[in-house]
């Protein structure tokens, strides 16, 4: 046998006292983990081949198996760390860039747990969301600068006013919470399905991502974003019309500056036909768009898209938190964007390259609460909505969020764990064992999307009476009265320069 | 008692889209029908001994679970020819009196879905689903992780899927 440095990564445990040998482990390994020797009626596990995905763990009926990270693999290092000794062992035997999925993993700083939310005692009463009204719908889009009434009396001399105004369009959310942009195929058509349905009996939105659009999806086209990513997949004028609005995107927080690359293995018939390319071809996205290389470049996109949707769908701009993404901002806005979507370094992603996803990009935090404060300092924030995605992990994190400055937030990864994703970062094996980031029709089927949606929909509902509690502790009843309201929301354990940037104030420090 | 009571008929629909072939209805039901009802020590130490009702079919990536359909016609219940097998006219569940069987296997033969199986470890009897009668629902239904099996009470069903799938 070969020279094999790299050790497992995972230790599977059985207990013999439990197993039943009934082989659902090894019924459900994509990875083929688990072997059945019917000679001794035992199950061997492969230590090796193990992902960490925990679905024979999940689903072991008598609970005898246990997925444990491996300890004492290398000997302790706080600098050659075993991640830094396994990757090298890996390149040096394969000679390529490492990939990875999901969102970064590496022990940056994470700014929402530094941050802490208001609450109302004694000079401003607290609201009880149970018994008193409690708004959480909100509207992204561009808002008008200024209002212009018609205040005219009619014959029996009661005074009307009629709007003069007209207002650009609006997606009406019933939470400020969205499904960010995951394509058909990096995610299975089940997984899609679950995320157009809850978005759909929410009220609220899914984005597409930049694969085109299953037309056993376009009955939900009050509630889809599509986007319009470098690859142009399946970008036709049906498809710009078979949404409530179009997303430019120009980057993903987990792959700055990268493109995509969806494996011809994952290119089936159907997935092929939604994006309009040849079946088992690879479909590589270019890292730019090669019509954009300027704001006036962008200005051209958002107006073609908005000329072929006959200027009654939002245009919006997705791009990652990079170091100057303030400035990029106020350029999207005046480029003609409705609204933004702001990637942070922690997004997830199908595939990209390890190096760039745990190296590239500046935390959501930061990069939120500088476009917010440019936007406003040149008195443009409400041409805009800002969407911010990039790991929101709770209810909290968008609350925290909306009083950085966000208009909403999208959800990825908390989607996709709440259909049973265990981050185990594979997704780019196209085994997924979950069935989520898979095209393979044995593991497609793992994901009902009854159960999909069920389940979206109580993440939704939970994270939304929650968002109402915190807002009612804190004495507000709208959530657009908590927008960009500073004020709320208090630093613990930061240096000044970072209190600064997120324009917060040190928790102990009075109004 | 606990379990179903009443004159209505619920009946097992089958989701093939979304039988992941995982078998653990086969293996739960073969607890329900252990002496022990323990699932350890059903399969220590009756492994051998006790027979699942309930099958799952599989081609490829294709599977799913078929168990007794309970047919209103049961060509079971008229070729039995010790009177063993019965359909109650309440629930609607067909039964095998284990105590009368004898072993003919004329229920085999007649069995459209070829769901009746020789239980040998327990005597020469024909073993089939029961529908867990003493249950709320029964235990494959209860714990197929991905609701590839529905208990849908007949006479409520109108939706047009579900009525397909029974068709298949």
């Amino acid at each position: 046998m070969a020279l094999k440095l790299a050790q497992s990564e995972f230790e599977i445990e059985r207990d013999s006292q439990k197993c039943i040998s009934c082989q659902v482990c090894v019924r459900q390994c994509s990875n083929d983990v688990h072997e059945y020797d019917s000679d001794e009626d035992i199950i061997y596990s492969d230590n090796d081949k193990c992902v960490g995905c925990h679905r024979c763990e999940n689903l072991c009926p008598t609970g005898a198996i246990k997925i444990k990270e491996k300890e004492a693999e290398f000997k302790k290092n706080y600098n050659w760390t075993s991640s830094h000794l396994r990757n090298i062992y890996k390149q040096a035997d394969s000679g390529g860039i490492i990939l990875t999925g999901m969102g970064c993993d590496k022990p940056y700083p994470v700014y929402w747990d530094h941050i802490l939310f208001n609450a109302a005692q004694v000079t401003n009463p607290s609201i009880d969301p149970l018994r008193e009204p409690m708004e959480i719908k909100t509207f992204i889009g561009r808002k008008p600068d200024k209002l212009n009434m018609e205040i005219s009396k009619d014959k029996n001399g009661n005074t009307k006013i009629k709007l003069k105004t007209k207002i650009p369009p609006q997606l009406e959310l019933s939470t400020p919470i969205m499904f960010s942009a995951m394509s058909y195929g990096s995610i299975s058509f089940n997984a899609c399905m679950s995320l157009a349905a809850a978005a759909s009996k929410f009220g609220t939105f899914y984005n597409t991502g930049e694969g085109g659009l299953h037309e056993d999806l376009y009955g939900f086209v009050n509630n889809t974003i599509v986007q319009v990513a470098s690859g142009r997949f399946g970008v036709d004028k049906n498809y710009l019309n078979k949404a409530a609005a179009v997303e430019i995107k120009i980057g993903q927080g987990a792959k700055p500056g990268i493109g995509g690359h969806l494996p011809g293995e994952k290119v089936t018939r159907d997935v092929s036909r939604t994006r309009m390319i040849p079946k088992g071809t690879d479909a590589l996205s270019p890292a730019p768009h090669h019509d954009i290389y300027s704001i006036e470049d962008l200005s051209q996109l958002i107006y073609a898209l908005k000329e072929a949707t006959d200027y009654k769908k939002p245009v919006g701009v997705k791009i990652s938190a990079v170091h100057n993404v303030a400035p990029i901002a106020s350029g999207i806005v005046r480029a003609g964007a409705d609204f933004i979507t702001i990637d942070g370094f922690r997004g997830g992603t199908g595939a990209a390259p390890l190096v760039i996803r745990d190296n590239v990009g500046i935390p959501i935090e930061l990069a939120l609460a500088s476009v917010d404060r440019r936007l406003r300092e040149e008195g443009i924030r409400h041409k805009v909505s800002i969407i911010v995605a990039g790991s929101i992990r709770s209810s909290s994190d968008v609350i925290k969020a909306i009083a950085l400055g966000a208009d909403a937030a999208y959800i990825g990864t908390a989607a996709l764990v709440a259909m049973g994703c265990h981050l185990c970062q594979k997704c780019y094996t196209g085994k997924c064992n979950w069935g989520i980031a898979t095209q393979d029709p044995y593991l497609t089927k793992r994901l009902n999307p009854e159960i999909g949606t069920r389940r979206l929909l109580n993440l939704l509902h939970s994270w939304s009476l929650e968002i109402k509690e915190m807002l009612g502790g804190a004495g507000i009843n709208a959530i657009e009265s908590l927008r960009g309201s500073r004020e709320h929301l208090r630093g613990i354990d930061l240096s000044e320069k970072e209190l600064a940037i997120l324009g917060i104030k040190h928790a102990g420090e009075a109004w | 008692m606990p379990g179903r009571h009443g004159n209505y008929m619920k009946k097992i629909y089958i989701k093939e889209q979304y039988c992941i072939g995982c078998r653990l209805c086969e293996i739960h039901c073969q607890v329900k029908h252990s002496k022990s009802k323990k699932i350890i020590k059903a399969f220590k130490d009756e492994k051998e001994d006790i027979v699942s009702r309930v099958l799952v079919e599989e081609v490829g990536y294709n599977s799913f679970a078929i168990q007794c359909r309970h047919c209103s016609d049961a060509p079971c219940v008229e070729a039995c020819i010790s009177g063993a097998m019965v359909k109650n006219e309440n629930t609607g569940v067909v039964t095998c009196d284990e105590e009368k069987c004898v072993g003919c296997w004329m229920c085999i033969m007649v069995c459209p879905y070829g769901v009746i199986k020789r239980d040998l470890p327990r005597g020469r009897v024909a073993s089939k689903c029961d529908l867990c009668v003493d249950e709320d629902i029964p235990v494959c239904v209860k714990n197929c992780p991905n609701e590839a099996l529905k208990f849908i009470d007949t006479s409520e069903t109108d939706s047009k899927e579900e009525v397909e799938v029974e068709s298949n």
